[in-house]
């Protein structure tokens, strides 16, 4: 494990952090194939608000895929996909309010590399939400301050750190104000000292009551802010639990070979 | 082997030196491009020999012996035999910059010129003052080129122009009507408005008000342009019209609609595949033939035509190499976001692809002012075609050198002044460091 779990032995305010009974997505028989493989298979799912879910599993079982789909970077073919009420199917203007309303932060951060930090905020407030320019430039600030780097507001992404650009990455989905954030292994690109101010960040969001589906291996904030594990293997949700049990007491083989795997060393 | 230390702690922090002279300034430069080892030196005094030997021979040719006033080829040999024979040059040179312009008249292309460079500035500079206005100026200066060199009734450009506002105004109300794919239906529906403006409208509309209140200019027939001014209408309605056609074909050979790719797929592999020389015989004589009957497209603007559609089937190519360099991260990105397919386009994935783009998009640029050159085939008279006409004066048969040297000199200062801006808006978009 690395160094940034050091970070999570602060103590972490749960005052907010409490899951509703309604329901932010609802998953139900997804499936999903690659031309002819398998990657999903009966996908089964409900998320309620204020949960913090982190998915793991060994590479290539699909939950990447899997957050993918809940914004519709991914198409699935069978089932159905239900995010804050909206059905995700084939109808365009859906898709656009879904992925308006559902933040996505990737591995790779994907800033925009042409734009300055806050035009990269303030771009989807401005042309999807048609918020006047004054006020999203004073939102973007706002986040920018929360996740600690308004000084870099004018400079471009290329003149960044990796931990200062998936930091703006988040400021940058948080100003569309979403309702749910996905993560998409957002440190497993970074270097080992610039992955814990990202992790402070992710938790300052769970601390605010955020819904939040995290893919990580970061087993030390999957242990501290989730409330729910869930194991993905093949393609498939193989066992999921709240973290102590998880951990602690895996029951099937597959989840036990795979935390003894990462834990092992 | 015991006595080896393995353990160390830096005594302190060392300090910042400057790096040994001879690797800066002039001398490290020298020893480091010219003389880094044997071979390049040898290479370098080879290379300062054959400047020697060249450089002082052209400026005898070209400036000490050259000949600038007489009044024919015989005349120039006459005072100097050696040198080069410019007075051809002085003497047609009217003719070499509008061709057979009628001389009352040419203060019109002068002044659309001087509005070019006017029109030029705010659209390659975004550090110039009240640059909205400008580009409003820039976006109507073709239709303003248009009248000034060809003349004619000023209400029919005024009529064409509504053209544009009508469709401006169609996609704008049916965008309004149908959210999300509304940007898609208004292009296509302003697109049908324009061309039905265009095909009723106009003539009516611009003769009634002429009849009310005539104002014109005198018309000047196409066959009359020539020289510098043809081969520069030529090039910068194919530049500014290329780039544009070019990002649409790039788009649809990437849309994910199979119909639309089909199309983009078919037009660009068929332009590509066929010499522009072919094109240029087909604007020349087949043309016609595919429109109505009666109606008699301008040479010019049928040559305007084909060279636009080689060179965007070729700009096409060079945008798409462009898409395919971005990152699939910064598609997701864009549409995680919420952003629709147009505004993403628009707003991330062109201003990308265009910037990765910028050295052969003016590569395209430069081989197509080139290529304006060729219409001579077709008996336009740019003006590698003046060259021939010139020489076939009996006072100036036998020249040669000076007319290349001449027409090359002009195409080498347009084209490398592109390839300057180029280099310019590369450096001026560099934002990775």
């Amino acid at each position: 494990m690395s160094e940034a779990v050091n970070i999570l032995d602060q103590e972490i305010d749960r005052s907010k952090m409490t899951v509703s009974d309604e329901v932010a997505i609802q998953i139900s028989d997804m499936n999903k194939w690659y031309g002819e493989f398998h990657v999903l298979r009966e996908i089964n799912l409900t998320v309620y608000r204020g949960e913090r879910i982190v998915v793991c599993g060994p590479s290539g079982s699909g939950k990447s895929t899997l957050i993918r789909c809940i914004n519709k970077l991914e198409e699935h073919q069978q089932g159905d996909i239900v995010v804050d009420g909206i059905e995700l199917n084939s109808d365009l203007k859906n898709i656009d309010k879904v992925r308006a309303e559902v933040g996505m932060v990737f591995q790779h951060f994907n800033l925009f590399p042409h734009l300055t930090i806050l035009e990269n905020c303030t771009l989807a407030p401005i042309w999807v939400r048609k918020t006047p320019k004054r006020e999203a430039e004073e939102t973007a600030m706002h986040f920018l301050e929360r996740v600690k780097i308004p000084e870099q507001a004018n400079k471009y992404p290329g003149q960044l750190s990796g931990g200062q650009q998936q930091r703006v990455a988040i400021a940058r989905s948080l100003c569309m104000n979403p309702r749910i954030m996905l993560f998409d292994e957002p440190t497993s690109a970074l270097d080992p000292e610039m992955i814990s101010e990202v992790l402070d960040t992710m938790i300052s969001l769970a601390e605010e009551g955020m819904t939040m589906i995290c893919v990580t291996h970061e087993m030390g904030f999957a242990r501290k802010v989730a409330n729910r594990v869930i194991f993905m293997d093949q393609g498939q949700i193989v066992e999921q639990n709240e973290p102590e049990e998880f951990f602690t007491n895996p029951k099937s083989d597959r989840t036990k070979l795979f935390l003894s795997q990462i834990l092992g060393h | 082997m015991s006595d080896k230390q393995i353990a160390f702690v830096a005594s302190g922090q060392i300090p910042e030196s400057p790096p040994p002279p001879s690797t800066t300034g002039v001398i490290g430069w020298l020893r480091e491009n010219l003389f880094s080892s044997i071979t390049n030196s040898i290479l370098t005094i080879l290379a300062i020999g054959l400047i020697v030997l060249m450089i002082p021979g052209i400026i005898q040719w070209a400036f000490v012996d050259g000949v600038w006033i007489a009044s024919s080829l015989k005349e120039c040999r006459e005072i100097n035999a050696h040198g080069a024979c410019w007075a051809v040059i002085v003497e047609r040179f009217d003719q070499f910059i509008y061709g057979f312009y009628p001389s009352d008249e040419r203060w019109r292309p002068n002044l659309a010129f001087i509005l070019l460079l006017v029109a030029l500035v705010p659209a390659l500079f975004d550090n110039v003052p009240y640059r909205g206005a400008g580009l409003m100026f820039s976006a109507s200066y073709p239709i303003i080129a248009y009248w000034l060199i060809w003349g004619g009734s000023f209400w029919g450009i005024v009529a064409f122009a509504a053209a544009f506002v009508v469709a401006y105004g169609v996609f704008q109300a049916v965008s309004k009507i149908f959210e999300g794919e509304g940007a898609t239906i208004g292009l296509i529906l302003g697109l049908v408005a324009a061309v039905v403006w265009m095909l009723v409208a106009i003539d009516p509309v611009a003769d009634t008000i002429h009849d009310a209140i005539p104002l014109g200019l005198e018309p000047v027939a196409s066959n009359k342009l020539g020289g510098f001014l043809l081969a520069t209408i030529i090039g910068i309605a194919g530049i500014v019209l290329s780039l544009p056609i070019g990002i649409v074909l790039a788009l649809g050979r990437r849309s994910s609609m199979p119909y639309i790719q089909t199309v983009c797929i078919v037009f660009i592999e068929f332009i590509r595949g066929v010499p522009l020389i072919t094109l240029l015989f087909v604007a020349n004589v087949v043309l016609n033939y595919f429109f109505p009957p009666g109606s008699n497209l301008d040479l010019i603007l049928r040559v305007v035509i084909m060279v636009t559609l080689f060179s965007s089937a070729y700009m096409a190519e060079v945008i798409r190499g462009g898409l395919a360099a971005l990152p699939q991260g910064q598609y997701e990105a864009a549409d995680s976001l919420g952003l629709d397919y147009w505004k993403s386009m628009r707003l991330i994935i062109m201003p990308q692809a265009l910037k990765i783009s910028i050295p052969n998009i003016v590569s395209s640029f430069i081989g197509l002012f080139k290529d304006t050159t060729l219409v001579v085939v077709i008996g336009l008279l740019d003006p590698v075609g003046l060259i021939g006409t010139t020489r076939a004066d009996s006072a100036w048969n036998g020249i040669i050198w000076e007319f290349y040297v001449f027409v090359g000199l002009f195409f080498f200062v347009v084209c490398f002044g592109m390839s300057r801006y180029s280099m310019y808006l590369e450096r001026k978009l560099k934002t990775d460091r």
